[in-house]
């Protein structure tokens, strides 16, 4: 048995029942992924429908719930679809590993790219490519295997160094977003060094790697990380009912009940390996993550980053923007054009936080 | 009766020794105030009882168990505690900071109950912002900003509160304004309230219990008419003072001597 009633003594929030489980809500922080998941279904659809065969949208959506011609589900399920669907995978990853960082460190500037936790992915994922060889000693299933685990364990150290670095009786979201600022710079040059030395072809591939690219994604980079999140998104949500207590000072937090050491380095961790797993399968693929758990809080018109919200934006940012390279310049990776957002978006975010530090 | 009380704690921060070997027993129903001058570990105590420091020596205890053993969400169902000038992120509205007083009585799949909805009504009321729940936290004055906090401490329902400095930052009438609402917590829910106060004539007109405290040690402990008397005022502020009886409440009143109107020696 379900019902949805007022809250009383909180304006604009239901409550949700189902038996003894409750949850409140909001109607706008309900109605962003919603919209949002629609939006996603019309720009994957079209581009899934891209291509050297043009396939309209309506037949791309048909062909997906089964009814396509042979012809047709062979392009889409064999060509296209894993490079959308790693999109929309790895955008959702980005989105609520961003929405977590952020209401940890308390600082809108706190997302995996900027604290070096996809370059812990990076020097994982080039060291293999690099050192073993993607396509020489290492193949088949190793080789499938051995980049993202190896992303997997470079973005997790890279969360232990930043969790480690930054405790100081508590987590300051500003010295967290110094120290990671400093952790990716020794990521970026490891990766740097690695390709300096690696082979000429391994170096090749590991370049559009590191750029953030979906072209080359093909099952056998969805498959790991589809499973990874079945894992991760279920338990980080879990955990994350503690993110409202956390969001305030640790002793108020402590005050709450709220285990803060344990929670907040349980969920960091889970938001590590969530952007790891995410670059593993298509690169860093920068601005998502810092980006949409604001835009989701914007729109929400909540205090804290909403995480379905940041999960489906998240997406649809990933999708849109390799849609949108691919109607304008199609030889640049996806990557690319989220740098170039990225990049007057940070400048902003650190303005305008200079100046709460003044205030 | 006594649930919360210290014995012989050892209190610090890294190799500092703030207070050595404190006994403190907080008297059950009442109202204990500590006073002392900046420095002398009153706040540090009061993190201890509130099992935000964890004694290096000597032991908090809560019915008799190390509170530091206890699980924490256990603890925040009995000990309430407002940390001083505590942080909320931008854009919370009252109502949501309120309902974040909950925590400690909901799990991930139970996050809202009946009981959850009357507490958060209840400490709105009383505090009188209902009125301002819809509004957002960083928009409010001083005064009604930590009337929302407080709400907040009394949404987790708990029979023990525990406070460090409320009234700090606030103009004196807001400043007697929040005094006024713990001390009728106290009278209308027995609330046991462990407070951090600086001012001297307002810890003494709302106090049951004065503690006074000196370089991490208990000086004078009683009713505020016993503790609070010019000899203990030189002795634990060096601070030279009349003491006369507080013409609204009785209450000692402490008027300081200040240099330049100290009568002539000559």
């Amino acid at each position: 048995m379900s019902a949805v009633r007022d809250s009383g003594p909180a304006p604009g929030r239901k409550v949700l029942r189902a038996g003894p489980a409750a949850w409140t809500f909001r109607p706008r922080v309900v109605a962003v992924p919603l919209v949002g998941a629609a939006l996603l279904v019309v720009v994957a659809a079209v581009n899934i429908g891209k291509g050297s065969s043009y396939i309209e949208p309506l037949d791309v959506l048909r062909t997906l719930l089964g009814g396509g011609d042979r012809r047709e589900t062979g392009i889409i399920f064999d060509l296209r679809l894993p490079r959308t669907l790693a999109g929309v995978l790895v955008g959702a990853a980005f989105g609520l590993a961003g929405a977590i960082f952020q209401t940890i460190a308390r600082n809108p500037l706190a997302s995996p790219d900027i604290l070096g936790i996809t370059w812990g992915a990076g020097v994982g994922a080039v060291g293999v490519i690099v050192v073993g060889g993607y396509r020489g000693q290492v193949s088949g299933a190793a080789a499938e295997l051995g980049v993202p685990l190896a992303a997997l364990v470079g973005g997790l150290v890279a969360g232990l160094l930043l969790y480690a670095l930054s405790w100081r009786r508590g987590i300051d979201g500003y010295r967290m977003v110094l120290v990671g600022i400093g952790l990716s710079a020794i990521g970026y040059n490891i990766v740097y060094w690695l390709l300096t030395v690696g082979d000429v072809d391994d170096a090749a591939r590991a370049t559009t790697w590191i750029v953030g690219n979906l072209a080359d994604v093909g099952w056998e980079a969805v498959g790991p990380v589809a499973l990874a999140l079945a894992v991760l998104v279920p338990v980080t949500l879990v955990g994350a009912h503690t993110l409202g207590g956390l969001q305030f000072g640790d002793d108020t937090a402590r005050g709450l009940g709220i285990r803060v050491d344990a929670a907040r380095g349980g969920l960091l961790l889970l938001a590590a390996a969530l952007a790891a797993v995410a670059t593993a399968a298509a690169g860093p693929i920068t601005f998502v993550a810092l980006a949409t758990p604001q835009i989701a809080l914007r729109l929400a018109r909540t205090a804290q980053p909403p995480l379905a919200g940041s999960m489906v934006l998240g997406a649809l940012l990933t999708v849109g923007a390799d849609l949108t390279l691919r109607l304008t310049a199609p030889a640049l990776p996806v990557g690319v054009l989220t740098a170039i957002l990225g990049a007057p978006y940070l400048i902003y975010l650190f303005v305008r936080s200079r100046r709460e530090v003044r205030a | 009766m006594t649930r919360l009380r210290a014995e012989g704690v050892r209190l610090g921060y890294g190799e500092r020794v703030v207070v050595d070997d404190l006994d403190l027993d907080v008297l059950d129903g009442s109202v204990t105030v500590i006073i002392g001058p900046n420095g002398c570990g009153k706040s540090t105590l009061l993190r201890a009882l509130g099992r935000l420091l964890r004694p290096k020596a000597g032991a908090v205890l809560l019915d008799g168990k190390r509170i530091d053993r206890l699980p924490t969400r256990e603890v925040a169902r009995v000990v309430g505690l407002l940390p001083q000038a505590p942080s909320a992120p931008e854009g919370l509205t009252v109502a949501d900071l309120v309902s974040r007083g909950r925590h400690p009585h909901q799990s991930w799949y139970r996050q809202w109950s009946g009981g959850d909805e009357e507490a958060v009504r209840s400490a709105l009321a009383m505090t009188g912002m209902d009125v301002h729940a819809g509004r957002v936290v960083d928009e409010l004055s001083g005064g009604q900003r930590q009337r929302a906090w407080i709400s907040m401490t009394l949404a987790q329902d708990t029979s023990m509160l525990l406070l460090d400095e409320p009234i700090t930052y606030l103009d004196l009438a807001h400043q007697v304004d929040v005094l006024d609402l713990v001390r009728r917590l106290h009278t209308e829910r027995g609330t046991t309230v462990v407070m951090v106060l600086h001012d001297l004539n307002l810890a003494a007109r709302y106090a049951d219990t004065l503690v006074a405290m000196r370089d991490g040690r208990v000086v004078a402990r009683g009713a505020p008419g016993d503790v609070l008397t010019e000899q203990l005022l030189s002795d634990v502020f060096d601070l030279d003072a009349k003491v006369l009886p507080d013409p609204v409440s009785g209450t000692p009143l402490v008027v300081p001597v200040s240099a330049h109107l100290r009568p002539d020696p000559s």
